[in-house]
């Protein structure tokens, strides 16, 4: 990310203090945590709120007349306004909790994939999408003859705008959806170009916001999308919760996704009536624990910053492309000048397979294989990549330490 | 540095995974079988030649995957080669047990061809990385095209 003021760093050990985890040993080892794109650890600040609402005041939301249900009610939707305060929502009943990112776009996909967009039309995304913001359309393109146009990314891991507006240009694309932030390659994309040029050829616009959220602050005015999802596991939150943000009059045009309790305002034996926004998308009884650790983990972001969390990523990313390309054999995927704290790498003569097991030997936790997004590595001319990603808990340190066991891995496979 | 990791990483699996024998398809082959792991993304197709006998005259394979799986593929081609169907089959098993365990039952050639590959046993997500080609070896000797995974 391109910071040009740098604010002041981040008291690191103070932060690290309030993730317990992070004083684990693995095998005598300390542990050195670079998966945070896979899931991130959890502050203090998160397993108190969730220890503290079972503890004091839990029971089931929207349906008790007693005090606990009333005051469980208040955490719930409290951390709908926290959402919404978050990205900037117009309206809290933009904000629709689901149980991750995936369920956010298979609503979409079912709800407003099946009713607003019409067969013949086609739904965009680009060559760099988890297999969540692809699966669920190719399955909308066989059930409902939508057809799936992809975007390509160029050799850098950029989105190629030029091919993006190329397939808007007849105008049938209904939908673009698009990662904020690539899982693999750390590219950040650029939200309001693509959203203006899916508006200007008619077409709503949604991001996935999975990686993104995590590392820079979302204003989903300012980037005028359409819709927009999260998931609170890879924001220092707990699992089980996830974020579906949409324009209010597009939630009030889509039917329901799932049916059931909480989600209805009258049921008789012939029909029922829908619940208002946003409860008609929340069928059952929700993830009340992990909203209110949700809320937890975005009071622990904001106060932060997000100022300080992207300045203290930009650093640690630049330290680690410095290092790792100076190893002899190391090869990062994409060079994106817009990036997030997220990098994949390969070494010759060693499967990632290979160099995550002896990473984790030393106690550094990589991730290693496709990470769910098999078409992108096929672009890469790649079956799996090693991948470092890094949270507001990453040290330089910790980096150097990935580094320099790197230089050693190379040597056991030399 | 690694020095604790040399119970898995044995001079013969870094050789063979580095250089496997084996690891073309055949010319001619009268079976062969796809395995795949969806979790890592390895792949493996197995070819099988048999003999007149009915024994297995040759094996070979194509392999996309770590040097666990590529060296587990190859000892694997290696070992099988002269043997009937049936005494493939029991040989599978007792590697299967050994992958999981540590511990294999015997102490003929084959199993002892295989033993460097009882190091997986303490590596619970690279188990599935030595088993991958037997149980494509097996589908190919079944007349299944895919192995089913575990
Ligand atoms: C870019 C991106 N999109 C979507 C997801 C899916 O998140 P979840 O599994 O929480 O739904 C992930 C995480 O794995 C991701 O990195």
């Amino acid at each position: 990310m391109n910071v040009t003021t740098r604010p002041a760093l981040l008291d690191i050990a103070a932060i690290r203090d309030e993730f317990p985890i992070l004083r684990q040993t693995i095998r005598g080892k300390q542990l050195v945590y670079l998966d945070s794109a896979a899931s991130a650890q959890k502050p203090r600040a998160v397993i108190a709120a969730m220890v503290q609402a079972m503890e004091s005041q839990y029971a089931n939301v929207h349906r008790g007349l007693h005090w606990m249900s009333e005051r469980t009610t208040d955490a719930y939707e409290g951390t709908r306004d926290a959402v919404a305060r978050l990205l900037n929502a117009r309206d809290r009943r933009e904000i629709v909790f689901t149980r991750n990112s995936t369920e956010a776009i298979n609503l979409v996909a079912h709800s407003f994939g099946r009713s607003v967009l019409r067969p013949g039309q086609a739904v965009l995304i680009s060559a760099m999408e988890h297999h969540s913001n692809l699966v669920p359309w190719q399955m909308l393109r066989d059930a409902h003859d939508i057809e799936l146009r992809v975007a390509p990314v160029t050799g850098a891991g950029e989105l190629d705008m030029a091919g993006l507006e190329t397939l808007l240009t007849d105008g049938r694309v209904g939908l673009v959806a698009i990662t904020h932030m690539s899982n693999v390659l750390g590219t950040c994309t650029p939200a309001e170009r693509i959203a203006a040029l899916a508006h200007a050829h008619g077409a709503r616009v949604l991001f996935d916001g999975s990686q993104a959220i995590v590392h820079r602050r979302i204003d989903v005015q300012a980037l005028d999308a359409d819709f927009y999802v999260f998931t609170g596991h890879k924001l220092y939150g707990p699992t089980g919760i996830g974020v579906l943000w949409a324009r209010h009059e597009l939630l009030e045009a889509m039917p329901p996704f799932l049916g059931g309790g909480d989600m209805i305002s009258s049921v008789t034996w012939e029909r029922s009536t829908w619940a208002e926004v946003p409860h008609k998308f929340e069928a059952g009884t929700p993830a009340i624990i992990e909203a209110i650790g949700l809320s937890a983990a975005i009071g622990f972001v904001e106060s932060i910053g997000y100022d300080a969390i992207a300045a203290h990523e930009a650093r640690l990313t630049d330290h680690a492309l410095a290092r790792l390309s100076a190893i002899e054999g190391v090869h990062v995927l994409g060079r994106a000048q817009d990036r997030g704290g997220v990098v994949s790498f390969t070494l010759d003569r060693a499967h990632a397979h290979d160099v995550a097991t002896l990473l984790d030997r030393q106690g550094i936790a990589v991730r290693a294989g496709h990470h769910c997004a098999e078409p992108l590595m096929r672009r890469f001319g790649v079956d799996s990549t090693a991948r470092a990603s890094f949270g507001v808990y990453t040290t330089h340190e910790e980096i150097d330490a990935l580094a320099d066991t790197l230089a050693r891995v190379r040597e056991f496979f030399a | 540095m690694f020095d604790d990791l040399r119970d898995l990483y044995q001079e013969v699996i870094l050789d063979h995974g580095r250089r496997p024998r084996h690891g073309s398809r055949l010319a001619a082959y009268d079976a062969s079988a796809k395995g795949d792991n969806p979790m890592c993304g390895d792949r493996v197709q197995v070819f099988v030649r048999h003999d007149e006998g009915g024994r297995i005259a040759e094996a070979g394979f194509e392999a996309r995957g770590c040097a666990i799986s590529v060296a587990s593929a190859d000892l694997m081609a290696e070992t099988v080669a002269g043997r009937t169907d049936d005494e493939v089959r029991e040989l599978a098993g007792r590697f299967r047990d050994m992958a999981r365990t540590g511990e294999a039952a015997g102490e003929d050639a084959a199993i002892e061809r295989l033993r460097p590959l009882a190091g997986v046993h303490e590596y619970p997500s690279r188990v599935k990385c030595a088993t991958l080609p037997w149980h494509a070896l097996l589908a190919a000797l079944d007349g299944k095209g895919e192995a089913s995974s575990e």
